[in-house]
């Protein structure tokens, strides 16, 4: 599929490179901002998280160079890009995951609410439990599905009125409970992929955090646990600020409000391979009309 | 070349080559001799024992102490209350040091400072260190800090030093096996490192700690030569009743009894050996109970 067929439907759920395996058949409809103007979106978003000119290095090496990016409050902002040009890095760096990595170290300037979030004087706990973490592989707790809702509260000494009323909401929230309403006390490890990464979501709300940084949290998934997890996704935006990295370009363009593509470039000399952000937009933008040439082969699947 | 055909309507029938070559059964045969060997020797041991033994299994041997003069009524009561003092304080010293140098060394040391690097080699080493060495260690340490040292306190401190290594790197092990998923989930949930290592990588840990910590006690229960070099008494004619209370253990009165030329020695010995071998198989027990069970949580 070409460019010139991307920016005539800009409005279908596969905007680029679709017709393959991935593509959404269309049977479910849903919000997103797009031409139809079914969301409001400012030009600026208001700024939760911020990045200038970061850089972040592992031991000597530079895995990502010069990334200046907002992240927007009640905004879902979607992070592309081919394997390895630091999108993981750049997301673990958001709640200072990346600390946890021996020789891991950050250079410019990440800010939480106006806060230099690597300043000397912030604790990354309290960092991690504002901005909340799903990973790839959901990671359930070896403990019953009601005790992984109530760890978080628990070691974060959260005062909670009433505990079963928080686990609930929690799984409510994450569009569980029923499923689960009458088996809390029985092992996580007992739940299907799909409702193991939704009860990893709903653990994670389950401590209210004002953001939630997934690390594409749908590719251990099949398709119809993806949809529901991205359905989800919709609904959590009202509460919350949501980052999501994806190889899978039709999920950006249906969930994200906002969409960053990032590169790896091989530098001169040394050949390190650095990632950087090559252009950072509305995402109707980005599959539409994008201003870079690289973003534009990406999508349309000419990349590499 | 044989056609795709031809090899499809070739019978299944073994032939030189598989499962049924003659290499693959005489190595077959050869595994199984090593076992065999192993498991007789075993079976050698229990059965003489039991058969010279299993006249003085009786209440005299747990209620009466060791006698120069009237072996034939004298038991290993000392021994018995000796090992129980000597391998309690081992537990209790060797446990939590073990199990927080683990931790530290698991969930805190940054791997690329040279002093966790030492430590990590040596480590090894220790492990490999023979035990008389721990017991001459302890003396000197006795020497210099004015203690007695034939002593429960001097024994214990011996057989948890031998341990320690090996606590501690089955305790590593075992945490290491915890994924590292789980330790994320909880950091990112703003759990601090040691709620993490508390509420998720210690409890998840417990079945590989107490495997291979009641397996380090059960080497600490069989060990004689340390315990010698430091003097523990032969013909004890007390229970010990505290720390600085000189003491025997089963193994040191077994070591003795084997050699004296009395046939009525001997048979203590033997029966000796027996009650030994039932504490051992006693803490294996323990050892996969508790394992089993924390494993059936979910
Ligand atoms: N723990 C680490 N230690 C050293 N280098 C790392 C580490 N994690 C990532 N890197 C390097 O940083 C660069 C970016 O990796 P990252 O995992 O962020 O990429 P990614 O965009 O998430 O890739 P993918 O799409 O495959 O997940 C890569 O060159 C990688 O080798
Ligand atoms: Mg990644």
């Amino acid at each position: 599929m070409t460019s010139t067929e991307t920016t005539t439907a800009p409005t279908t759920r596969t905007p680029a490179g679709g017709g393959g395996a991935l593509a959404d058949n269309g049977a479910r409809p849903r919000v997103v901002a797009q031409d139809d103007n079914s969301r409001y979106l400012p030009d600026m978003p208001i700024p939760v998280i911020e990045c200038e000119g970061v850089d972040i290095y592992y031991g000597g090496f530079r895995a990502v160079h010069d990334v200046s990016m907002v992240y927007g409050q009640n905004e879902i902002t979607a992070m592309i890009g081919p394997s390895g040009c630091g999108k993981s890095t750049v997301l673990r760096c958001l709640n200072r995951m990346n600390d946890l990595i021996p020789g891991a170290r950050v250079a410019g300037r990440i800010s939480y609410r106006g806060q230099d979030m690597y300043g000397s004087d912030v604790d990354p706990i309290e960092v991690r439990r504002r901005i909340g973490m799903v990973f790839q592989k959901p990671n359930p707790f070896p403990k019953s599905i009601y005790d992984n809702i109530a760890y978080g509260p628990r070691v974060t000494g959260m005062k909670v009125e009433s505990m079963d009323d928080l686990v609930e909401q929690a799984l409510r929230g994450a569009a569980l409970w029923d499923e689960v309403k009458d088996k809390l006390k029985q092992s996580a490890y007992g739940l299907s992929g799909g409702q193991q990464q939704r009860l990893c979501i709903a653990r994670t709300i389950a401590v209210r955090p004002e953001v939630i940084l997934m690390d594409e949290p749908c590719s251990a998934l099949d398709p119809i646990a993806t949809a529901r997890i991205e359905d989800l996704m919709e609904d959590l935006r009202k509460d919350f600020t949501i980052i999501i990295v994806t190889h899978n370009m039709q999920q950006a363009a249906r969930v994200a409000d906002r969409t960053a593509f990032f590169t790896a470039q091989a530098a001169e000399g040394t050949g390190d391979r650095t990632g950087q952000l090559v252009e950072f937009d509305l995402t109707t933008k980005i599959f539409s009309n994008p201003a870079d040439k690289r973003t534009e082969d990406y999508i349309s699947g000419r990349f590499g | 070349m044989a056609t795709i055909g031809q090899i499809a309507t070739r019978p299944l029938r073994a032939e030189r080559h598989g499962e049924r070559s003659f290499a693959s059964i005489a190595f077959l045969v050869a595994l199984w001799l090593a076992l065999a060997f192993a498991v007789l020797c075993l079976v050698t041991l229990l059965v003489t024992s039991f058969v010279d033994g299993v006249q003085r299994l009786d209440s005299n041997l747990f209620t009466q102490y060791s006698s120069q003069v009237r072996p034939e009524t004298g038991g290993a009561r000392a021994a018995i209350w000796g090992t129980l003092w000597v391998i309690g304080l081992t537990a209790v010293l060797a446990i939590p040091l073990g199990i927080a140098a683990a931790v530290y060394l698991e969930e805190f040391a940054d791997p690329t400072r040279w002093y966790n690097r030492l430590v990590e080699v040596n480590l090894q080493n220790l492990a490999a260190v023979p035990a008389i060495v721990y017991g001459m260690l302890t003396a000197g340490l006795a020497l210099t800090i004015g203690l007695r040292r034939g002593v429960v306190l001097a024994g214990g401190i011996a057989l948890a030093l031998l341990i320690l290594p090996v606590i501690i790197i089955t305790t590593r092990e075992a945490l290491r096996a915890v994924p590292a998923e789980i330790r994320q989930g909880s950091l990112a949930l703003g759990a601090t490192r040691l709620k993490t290592v508390w509420k998720q990588s210690l409890p998840s840990a417990v079945p590989g700690v107490a495997t291979g910590t009641i397996l380090a006690l059960s080497r600490a229960l069989g060990e004689a030569a340390p315990l010698l070099l430091l003097g523990a008494v032969v013909f004890v004619r007390f229970d010990p009743d505290g720390l600085m209370s000189g003491f025997t253990t089963m193994p040191v009165q077994i070591f003795n009894w084997a050699g004296q030329p009395q046939v009525e020695f001997r048979e203590l010995a033997a029966a000796a050996i027996i009650v030994l071998l039932g504490m051992l198989l006693l803490m294996n027990a323990v050892a996969i109970v508790i394992r089993n069970r924390y494993q059936r949580r979910w």
